[in-house]
């Protein structure tokens, strides 16, 4: 017997390395690691309810957001190539040019 | 029958309409003649209203004419009115009257000057303003003719507006109105909030529910007739606001006899005798108005002896004169003050208007001791000139005699009166005597004093005294005609002084035959005259005698009465002996001082030593408001108002509000820094805040 | 007593894959952390019964999104990282915000939810024919609204990842 709190609290570590992960690295595609892995835990959460609470609708929305995960890497990736085209570069901190 | 009041104010108004926006274009003739026929018609159909004014039944007057509501405020309403009775009837002949005599003089004296068609324009305006003052049925409108009159003098008065001494004292002639303007304002807003009304006959019938004399303290009606004094204080140049009259004197000389000598200034005794029911119903105000009366006359007179400028002289003369009037006003003599306002303005246009024939004799100059000997170069308007000063003089026989006489009877005699006013009223008019014919003698008799220029050329080598502004200017024959006003009065190649064209002269010789009839409307009992004035004025002023009669006497005692009037009448006769005497004995100091022995008067000035100084710079009166009122005025609005307020705190929220908002922007402005990881922490903090909310909400 | 050592042990490989890629320098490093931890969710799909989003799990995140990733680390040969300054505000802002998300977080799990839930491991909830009759019965409309979805991501990925002026 595993309690739920422990499922959550788990997803909860896992969003919180995710949101560090956004804020300290300079590389774009581990930036958008870090948003896979926040998808991810929460992905975790909605699955541990639908577990306690027997509702197959958290399950549906865990699909919907894998869905989403994948077109928003795919159209993500291509963003990150056109920039790379343009600034030859992948570190987020030399993409500044839109600073006021 | 209506009898078309308006028309009257009207026709001037149209005058000054037509000749203001197109008369630049139109010749000087087309001008006059626009300004005369308005001026003429006006005074035509004035007189035909007098006419049929005369011919109703006592019962239909006072005659009132509305047109339409002016304003209108829950209960309290102003029509567009005009009132007729005798006293308007009065006021409205002498101002129509010698206004048409002083425009047609004006033709004449103005014919030279750049800017014509703007002072006919003005003086038209004035007309209008004028007659509006007088004809008005309620207060509110009277103050509107007040208001405008003093804007016409102000035109008026600086219409040389490039010298700015002209300039400046049409500004100060507006502003010492404006002050007394402010009393006579509250004075109507009292009335408006304890009657209800403006209208002359409303108010009247709802003050005589007071009983006379019942308040010699303070209460609402001698509030009420303070502050109307002080309105009539500025407007007729009394103490303590006379002081912009003499500076007036900066005007054209028939803008002096017009609406500083006949009408204007008389706008406040007018208003005083018009409100006469609430000035009786306050022995305080009552007593207030003849002190003034009687020192502003007393003290002006003392001025006018040692002034030098012909005009100063006639300007000091007005303000003492009007004090008599207010004096007699004061002592609830009203009719004896409109009696002496007719006769004045009689005689007073006739004495500016001649000391513009002099001046323009003489080619310009206004300094008396430059002046002499005019009689034989300008008899008509010596000959005139002399009726006008006996006529002032009070030398029996002349109006100012019946009128002066009138008001220092009343004003030992009354039951206001008092026998101090009397002895200071017979100073003043020994003073009045002795500088009238010290200014005839200085002026036409002995020899020409001035410098004879031969040639056309040498204009400005003629020396020009600069005695208080006279009327010269830097000019040259080549000034263009529609040239802003100069003066170009010193055509100096005319060599010797010479008479006036007909224009001007001919007013001279009407106003001199009126100064010497224009009296016998006020032959006294005394004097076996019927005092026809007194009985006319009778209804719209009751009179003292009859006054005194009711409250003192009670019942009818005819031989009682008949006794006391002979024994009035025996006194009356020997004051004005007196008076008469006084008259004569100013002619002939004036004639040993000025004629005979002409060195007296310098060592008399210097014996005085400061007290001659003192008194020949005005008391230093000017000089004393400019350093108690002007100047610290002057410093507030400057430092306080203007640097402190408006600069500083006004403008200062309204420049700090904006200043603020563009250093909020400017520091927003470095969040959008560009660089992705920063927004990527402002994200985290507002998710983060989010959450937060969202448990709390949830958990509550 | 043995799920709960199956499921810290798969959860220590999550946390342990998380923390891995948070350290290493070189993007391709994190991207194998990721698919670890990937994979380790999906054993824990399977731990709570969901078989059907354990099964996807593996095919769409590990199998396909997690190798787009590294094709892309591939193509664009993206070195390890460079040191460059960093933004303070990130640091400021963002390190207590996380800080204070997840002591929320934490203390409200933890707090409020002691309670009966607990999982029996293997107890299979999510099967493939519950979740058929919800797809394309109950939640028909968004089903086809996210294929839908993916046709525009296609397109947009091809149109932006174009070489540009042809």
């Amino acid at each position: 017997m595993v309690p739920i709190s422990y499922y959550l609290v788990l997803s909860a570590i896992l969003f919180a390395c995710g949101v560090a992960g956004f804020l300290i690295k300079r590389n774009i595609i581990t930036i958008f690691m870090s948003i896979e892995l926040m998808l991810n835990a929460v992905n975790l959460t909605f699955v541990t309810f639908a577990a306690q609470w027997q509702a197959l609708s958290g399950y549906i929305f865990v699909f919907f957001v894998m869905v989403v995960a994948a077109a928003e890497a795919a159209v993500g990736f291509a963003i990150i190539i056109a920039v790379f085209r343009t600034r030859e570069t992948l570190n987020v901190d030399r993409v500044n040019l839109l600073k006021l | 029958m209506t009898l078309n009041l308006w028309l009257i104010p009207v026709l001037p108004a149209a005058g000054a309409a037509i000749n203001g926006f197109f008369g630049r274009r139109f010749s000087n003739k087309m001008v006059s003649a626009v300004a005369l026929a308005s001026t003429a018609a006006s005074f035509a159909w004035a007189l035909l209203a007098a006419i049929r004014l005369l011919g109703m039944p006592a019962d239909q007057l006072p005659y009132i004419e509305r047109i339409g509501v002016w304003l209108r405020s829950g209960d309290f309403v102003v029509e567009y009115g005009f009132y007729l009775d005798h006293l308007s009837m009065i006021m409205m002949l002498v101002v129509t009257g010698v206004g048409f005599l002083i425009h047609v003089y004006s033709v004449g004296y103005m014919g030279h000057e750049g800017g014509y068609y703007r002072f006919f324009s003005y003086l038209n305006l004035f007309m209008f303003f004028m007659l509006t003052l007088v004809l008005a049925d309620n207060y509110l409108l009277m103050f509107v003719g007040w208001e405008g009159v003093g804007l016409a003098s102000y035109l008026l008065i600086g219409f040389f507006f490039l010298r700015d001494s002209a300039a400046n004292a049409g500004k100060k002639a507006f502003i010492a109105n404006r002050v007394g303007d402010f009393g006579f304002l509250i004075a109507l807003f009292l009335l408006v909030k304890h009657f209800g009304t403006l209208q002359y006959t409303d108010i009247f019938h709802k003050v005589a529910e007071f009983s006379p004399g019942i308040e010699s303290g303070a209460g609402l009606l001698t509030a009420i007739a303070l502050l109307m004094l002080v309105g009539a204080t500025g407007k007729s140049a009394q103490i303590p606001l006379y002081v912009w009259l003499p500076d007036a004197m900066e005007g054209p000389t028939p803008v002096s006899a017009l609406i500083h000598a006949a009408t204007m200034v008389t706008a406040g005794v007018y208003m005083i005798a018009r409100s006469n029911a609430i000035f009786s119903r306050s022995t305080t105000a009552l007593a207030v108005v003849a002190i003034i009366g009687c020192l502003t006359s007393f003290f002006a007179a003392t001025i006018g002896i040692t002034q030098t400028d012909i005009k100063r002289v006639l300007a000091y003369s007005t303000v003492s004169q009007l004090g008599y009037m207010f004096l007699a006003c004061g002592v609830a003599a009203y009719s004896a003050g409109i009696f002496h306002l007719m006769t004045h303005a009689f005689f007073k246009a006739l004495l500016f208007l001649g000391a513009g024939s002099a001046i323009h004799a003489v080619g310009g100059e206004q300094d008396m001791r430059k002046m002499g000997g005019l009689k034989k170069y300008a008899p008509y308007t010596f000959w005139t000139m002399l009726i006008a000063t006996c006529a002032i003089a009070g030398i029996p026989g002349l109006s100012g005699f019946f009128s002066k006489d009138e008001i220092l009877w009343q004003a030992f005699s009354s039951p206001h009166g008092h026998w101090a006013f009397w002895l200071l009223g017979i100073t003043t008019a020994f003073m009045t005597s002795f500088y009238m014919f010290r200014l005839l003698f200085m002026t036409f008799f002995n020899e020409y004093r001035g410098p004879v220029a031969a040639q056309h050329t040498s204009h400005e080598a003629q020396p020009h005294a600069a005695t208080a502004s006279a009327e010269h200017a830097g000019h040259t024959h080549a000034v263009p005609p529609q040239a802003p006003p100069t003066n170009a009065h010193d055509h100096g190649g005319h060599g010797e002084p010479h008479e006036s064209p007909w224009a001007m002269v001919v007013p001279l010789v009407l106003l001199a035959v009126l100064s010497v009839i224009g009296g016998y409307v006020g032959v006294p009992k005394a004097l076996h005259g019927g005092n026809h004035i007194e009985h006319f004025l009778a209804p719209v002023m009751p009179t003292i005698t009859a006054e005194a009669a009711g409250t003192a006497h009670g019942g009818a005692h005819p031989e009682q009465e008949q006794s006391q009037a002979a024994e009035d009448s025996s006194l009356e006769l020997t004051l004005t002996g007196v008076s008469v005497a006084v008259a004569f004995a100013g002619l002939g100091l004036a004639w040993l001082l000025y004629v005979k022995r002409r060195d007296l008067p310098a060592k008399i000035a210097n014996s005085l030593g400061g007290l001659y100084t003192a008194v020949l710079n005005k008391y230093y009166v000017d000089e004393i408001y400019g350093a108690a009122i002007i100047g610290p005025l002057i410093a507030f609005s400057t430092r306080v108002l203007w640097r402190g307020i408006d600069a500083t705190l006004i403008d200062g929220s309204v420049n700090s509000g904006a200043q603020g908002v563009r250093e909020i922007g400017d520091s927003l402005r470095h969040q959008q820094s560009g660089n992705i990881r920063s927004y990527a922490g402002w994200v985290t903090a507002g998710a983060a805040l989010v959450i937060l909310y969202m448990v709390w909400m949830g958990t509550r | 007593m043995s799920h709960l050592i199956l499921f810290l042990i798969f959860a220590a490989l999550c946390v342990g894959g998380a923390i891995n890629l948070l350290v290493q320098r070189h993007p391709i490093n994190s991207a194998l952390s990721l698919v670890l931890v990937t994979g380790s969710l999906a054993l824990i799909y399977l731990l709570l019964g969901a078989e059907f989003v354990a099964a996807i799990q593996i095919i769409i995140y590990a199998g396909a999104v997690m190798v787009l990733f590294i094709f892309v680390i591939m193509l664009l040969n993206a070195g390890a990282e460079e040191e460059t300054k960093g933004s303070r505000v990130a640091i400021l802002l963002g390190v207590p915000g996380l800080i204070l998300g997840l002591s929320t977080a934490t203390w409200v799990l933890a707090t409020r939810y002691p309670g009966p839930g607990s999982v029996i491991i293997g107890q299979l909830h999510g099967t493939a024919p519950g979740m058929g009759r919800l797809l394309f019965r109950d939640f028909l409309l968004p089903f086809e609204v996210t294929s839908v979805l993916i046709l525009i991501a296609i397109m947009g990925a091809v149109v932006l990842a174009r070489r540009g002026s042809d």
